[in-house]
């Protein structure tokens, strides 16, 4: 029985890449939270707007980076960051005023808004892999870990390591300022407001005086930074791959809805549901129950419920068990 | 054969969100020009419908003055509240004018309208249901820019219960407190004309006396009110002017008194 290591060993392989995890899906999730609060309908293309933005702020990234600018210890794609956001800013707002506006003014039901999003995130799709390639591309640099596990297991010479990386403190640190910041936009300022309204009564907000189309307009450019802002951060702590986005479109809609769709919480307690869920399912615990098991009961096989190729059926399984049983989700979905 | 533009796909809660979804706003010019003389708001000769749609009003007008209560009544699916509309813009109009304040508003969105000074309480979800009563108020302020703190005081000391409950989801109140919500709403953009779409729907008869009082205070302002009402007999009597409209089209008009006299509105449309 080693109860210390065996929780040095969780936090190592579960908690810390849980928690980043978590956070990179709550923002994807509220991207497309918001999206279905304000203007009405599921977005499909958000897996690949985050691909689009993570991708500009890739090219800005080896930019400066050829160019010699960087940021010490931080990675220089953090530099890059706002002009990623500018690059998705710009996608979302000419592909509104080209496509999504057409069936706005109609009044057009969301379900066509539905099938309309999928047919962008194909034109997204190969856009990128045009660009970029199908391959991965590393825009990593700076300093890899804050705590190394051997400079761990030298500090306290324990036996067991734990790691924390850069990539995971930023994404955790990124993700409360962003998520501090937009709860306090729709629910202090003016604007936030009248996102709200929106979302609750579209029809008294217009005899409000509230501008639909500026309501719209600001939804696009939080969701297009939200989506930068995490597909970026999931660049830098995995690798970027075009196709991953288009993949991680399951978990964020599972986050979502778990959560209760148009509701910010909920996005949030849905990511993290959604990711320590596919973690603490995909992880071999025989390390962790070596530590806590007296010898006789130590476990001979890896203890991993599922291999990690499969982690996607969790997504999915979490999502059917949610939609049974209590279909608004877990925070009641309501209006943004 | 199945229609494929139908509603099939739009029940499935976890892709769409209709709820709260708005309804088509027909397209306008945004021109007004000065026309002026005639009544303080009117709405003269209106033919209109919904989009390609049949018309529903037939050369309707519905007018109301500075210092008034102006009152529509009628049958069901008479017209009444998509007269309103109308008068709003909210209708397509293939004949006739809307004039406030001597200007010829036709042309414009309903917006647009609510910075001219109109007010418009609906009839069904005429609140914010998420939002509290106090940013429900916020919300019908939304167009001022100035300080609108007094204009807030102003709606609580008429309808103190909204004071007590500011903090509240307006979708939490009773019915009449949600309309005393609906009408503060409407009150914030400090309009010079408000209109009520059945203000009293829905709630108890005690609770409708005590609408109508505050109606008649918010009148006794001097904001001329034009409301359409289901409770035609209460709703005349405190009118100064009265409409009753028949399948689109005006049937009777004159003052509350003459409309409650007539013989022939009392037989139809007052129970004798």
């Amino acid at each position: 029985m080693d109860f210390l290591n065996a929780l040095i060993a969780f936090a190592n392989f579960v908690f810390i890449p849980g928690v980043a995890y978590g956070s990179q899906l709550a923002l994807g999730a509220l991207g497309v939270t918001l999206v279905y609060g304000i203007l009405r309908f599921s977005n499909f293309a958000h897996g690949d707007t985050m691909a689009m933005g993570a991708m500009a702020t890739v090219l800005i990234t080896w930019l400066f980076q050829s160019w010699g600018i960087s940021l010490g210890p931080l990675p220089t794609a953090l530099l890059a960051l706002p002009f990623g956001i500018l690059f998705a800013i710009g996608l979302l707002l000419g592909t509104d005023r080209m496509i999504y506006r057409f069936y706005r003014v109609q009044k057009a039901k969301p379900v066509i808004l539905v099938i309309v999003s999928l047919g962008i995130t194909f034109i997204y799709n190969g856009l990128t892999r045009f660009v970029i390639g199908a391959d991965d591309q590393n825009f990593f640099d700076g300093q890899r870990f804050i705590i190394s596990a051997r400079e761990f297991k030298a500090s306290t010479g324990l036996p067991e390591g734990l790691s924390f990386k850069t990539t995971q403190g930023i994404t955790i640190v990124t993700a409360i300022i962003v998520v501090a910041a937009l709860f306090w936009f729709l629910n202090k300022t003016r604007a936030g407001k009248s996102m709200r309204a929106y979302s609750d009564n579209e029809d008294l907000a217009l005899l409000s005086g509230i501008n639909p189309e500026r309501v719209v307009m600001i939804t696009w450019i939080i969701v297009a930074s939200l989506a930068t802002i995490a597909g970026v951060l999931y660049g830098l702590d995995k690798s970027f791959k075009p196709f991953t986005y288009f993949q991680l479109l399951l978990p964020i809609f599972a986050a979502a809805i778990v959560g209760g769709l148009g509701n910010p919480l909920g996005a949030i307690a849905g990511g993290f549901v959604i990711a320590f869920s596919e973690v603490t399912i995909t992880y071999a615990w025989k390390k962790v129950l070596v530590y806590l098991m007296p010898e006789p009961l130590e476990p001979s096989g890896l203890v991993q419920l599922l291999s990690t190729d499969y982690k996607f059926a969790v997504s999915f399984v979490i999502l059917l068990i949610v939609l049974l049983f209590k279909p608004t989700g877990l925070f009641k979905g309501q209006s943004v | 054969m199945s229609d494929a533009y139908g509603d099939r796909g739009n029940k499935d809660a976890s892709i769409t969100n209709p709820k709260g979804m708005g309804s088509r706003i027909p397209e306008a010019s945004g021109e007004s020009f000065a026309s002026p003389g005639g009544p303080f708001l009117i709405g003269e000769n209106m033919t209109a419908g919904y989009g390609a749609g049949p018309d529903i009003l037939h050369d309707c007008t519905i007018a109301v003055d500075q210092g008034e209560i102006a009152v529509i009544v009628g049958p069901n699916g008479a017209g009444k509240s998509t007269g309103m509309k109308a008068v709003f813009g909210m209708l397509d109009m293939r004949q006739g004018h809307v004039r406030l304040d001597g200007e010829d508003i036709t042309g414009l969105s309903p917006q647009d309208r609510v910075a001219k000074g109109m007010g418009f309480v609906p009839q069904t979800s005429n609140i914010f249901t998420s939002m509290t009563v106090e940013e429900n108020l916020e919300m019908g302020a939304f167009i001022r820019t100035d300080d609108f703190s007094d204009t807030m005081a102003q709606v609580y000391d008429l309808f103190p219960i909204l004071k007590e409950k500011r903090l509240q989801a307006a979708g939490e109140l009773s019915g009449g407190q949600r309309q005393q919500v609906a009408v503060g709403r409407a009150l914030m953009t400090q309009p010079k004309v408000l209109m009520l779409d059945e203000p009293t729907a829905g709630v108890s008869p005690i609770v409708m006396d005590e609408l109508f009082d505050r109606i008649i205070e918010v009148a006794r302002t001097g904001i001329p009110i034009l409301m359409v009402e289901q409770n035609a007999r209460q709703a005349l009597e405190i009118a100064d002017k009265g409409y009753v409209l028949v399948q689109g089209a005006n049937a009777y008009s004159g003052t509350g008194k003459e409309l409650l006299a007539d013989p022939e509105v009392r037989k139809s449309f007052l129970g004798g």
